[in-house]
């Protein structure tokens, strides 16, 4: 191995990990590309729940995936054994491991991982089989039951299903999991795993699922889609939930190019967590020092960032926060923000996930995806926020912020890989 | 209702749990291993189940174990099925 090379494909002695697959399942697109145009052209999935009948609850609007067929992407074995939540990240598997173009026969078992993020369970498993349980009994309800409803059913079925017997893991912190995924994916990689199969996604769109997401106040009870998710606008009033994810493969760089890959996406370049403090302590939220620490890891300075994938969470007080931490590190309209995700809803686990997919697409286009609906941004938060039409510009670097329920910030660093 | 059939085991195995892609249940499966069908142990909890919610047949717990492959299950049916079923 030439110096030149040791250098690339290490970070201080820590093997590099670059992004060599992307598969999508979103409100707005099933599969990578088509997400990604109608993400672009500003193409939003949200609209009225259609999937249940919503109108007596207070919020009626969701990023439902429509027209999905499990049977179609999946082995019926499988389709009957898990949740909502699994089909997409299970055919969103598929589809990243078929974009990385990998024989996974060819690379020992033990160094195959799997860490994925997932926030709510199998909702809607769980919501029919305690049905059945209620209509006729213990005898009707799936043994199935035992499995497809916890946050690890996900990664399991993906270790199985693709023989990966390394590393694995799920990571549960609300909203902040789907980047959670990928930093606890680098760490493995550092630790000797060649491919790691990660991101996120949820799916808690039943009426069981939806109703136990009222309690927090922070979905909107705006029914007009193009009014309702307005994250940093002056009629901001909760977020809209969405369901689905994104599946990335993240590798070792130098046995990523060894088989071949010659352009990954990109590289996991810093990733940071952090935890607030209980509410009431006088102290403050913590996004801003999470932000600091995965500069740091990335071993860059605020103006080497090009682009941000904001949280974007749409209640005042947290949009407030956020932008906060924006101009305390980068300054006032220095950097240009987006919000995805006013096309999709927020896709809890699966939002980390969608959002870094969407910045290594941003990489390789060299354009920013549009935020939708919003006509107000607060002045005073003062962003460069890209609204309406995507914005092309060049892109090295993009940050991605994921901020969980209860507290969770994670922000995640990606760059054009050399 | 005369015996219950191996067609109708593949139905119901099929509605209980699915079929792997690889497998092909209409091949000669008669003597094939659950295992090897695909069908893991909670499959063949649901698979005891179902016989016991449609054809009324008592399965203990226990016994679901035994029931490796299809004749097993069918010779187990039709030695339990109710009188005049």
């Amino acid at each position: 191995m030439s110096e030149s090379r040791e250098r690339q494909s290490t970070d201080g002695g820590r093997a590099r990990a670059v992004f060599t697959g992307i598969g999508v399942v979103a409100p707005n697109g099933k599969g990578t590309e088509d997400w990604w145009a109608a993400t672009l052209a500003g193409k939003s999935g949200i609209d009225t729940v259609r999937s249940f009948d919503a109108r007596s609850y207070p919020s009626q609007l969701a990023g439902e995936i429509k027209g999905f067929d499990p049977g179609k992407r999946l082995s019926a074995r499988i389709v009957v054994e898990t949740s909502r939540m699994s089909h997409f990240a299970l055919a969103a598997t598929r589809m990243a491991l078929d974009d990385a173009t990998v024989d996974l026969s060819q690379i020992p078992e033990y160094e195959l991982g799997v860490i994925t993020a997932n926030a709510s369970g199998g909702a809607e498993f769980g919501q029919r089989e305690l049905q059945k349980l209620w209509r006729g009994g213990p005898k009707d309800v799936s043994p199935y039951m035992s499995i497809a409803w916890f946050y690890a059913a996900t990664t399991g079925q993906i270790s199985i299903g693709h023989g990966m017997r390394g590393p694995c893991g799920v990571m549960v912190s609300e909203q902040a999991g789907g980047l959670d995924a990928l930093g606890q994916a680098r760490r493995v990689v550092r630790d000797g795993t060649r491919l790691v199969v990660t991101g996120g996604s949820d799916s808690s769109l039943s009426p069981a699922g939806f109703v136990s997401q009222l309690p927090t106040a922070n979905l909107t009870t705006v029914n007009d889609p193009a009014r309702a998710y307005l994250p940093f606008d002056t009629d901001a009033s909760g977020f809209v939930p969405g369901e689905g994810g994104a599946i990335l493969v993240l590798e070792n760089a130098d046995t990523a190019r060894e088989r071949g890959v010659d352009r990954p996406y990109g590289e996991l370049a810093g990733y940071a967590a952090t935890f607030d403090p209980r509410p009431g302590s006088g102290r403050p939220p913590t996004l801003t020092r999470c932000a600091r620490a995965a500069l740091a890891d990335a071993r860059m300075r605020p103006e080497d960032i090009d682009v941000v994938f904001a949280d974007g969470h749409g209640t005042a007080e947290k949009d407030r926060q956020e932008s906060r931490t924006l101009a305390e590190l980068f300054g006032p309209r220095a950097v240009p923000v987006t919000v995805p995700k006013t096309t999709t809803g927020r896709l809890y686990a699966g939002a980390g996930a969608l959002d870094t997919a969407g910045a290594l697409l941003a990489l390789r286009d060299q354009v920013v995806p549009p935020t939708i609906h919003v006509k107000n941004p607060v002045a005073a938060y003062e962003l460069d926020l890209v609204i309406d039409q995507p914005r092309e510009t060049v892109l090295r670097t993009a940050m991605v912020i994921a901020r969980g329920h209860g507290g969770f910030n994670a922000v995640a660093i990606v760059r054009l890989a050399d | 209702m005369s015996a219950f059939t191996l067609d109708e085991l593949k139905t119901m195995l099929q509605e209980a749990a699915g079929v792997d892609e690889s497998v092909d249940l209409n091949g000669a499966v008669l003597d094939t291993p659950f295992s090897g069908l695909g069908y893991d142990s909670l499959a063949m909890l649901e698979l005891a189940t179902r016989i016991q919610n449609q054809l009324g047949v008592p399965i203990p717990d226990d016994h679901i174990e035994f029931m490796t492959t299809p004749r097993a299950v069918l010779e187990y049916i039709d030695s339990h099925l109710p009188m005049g079923a």
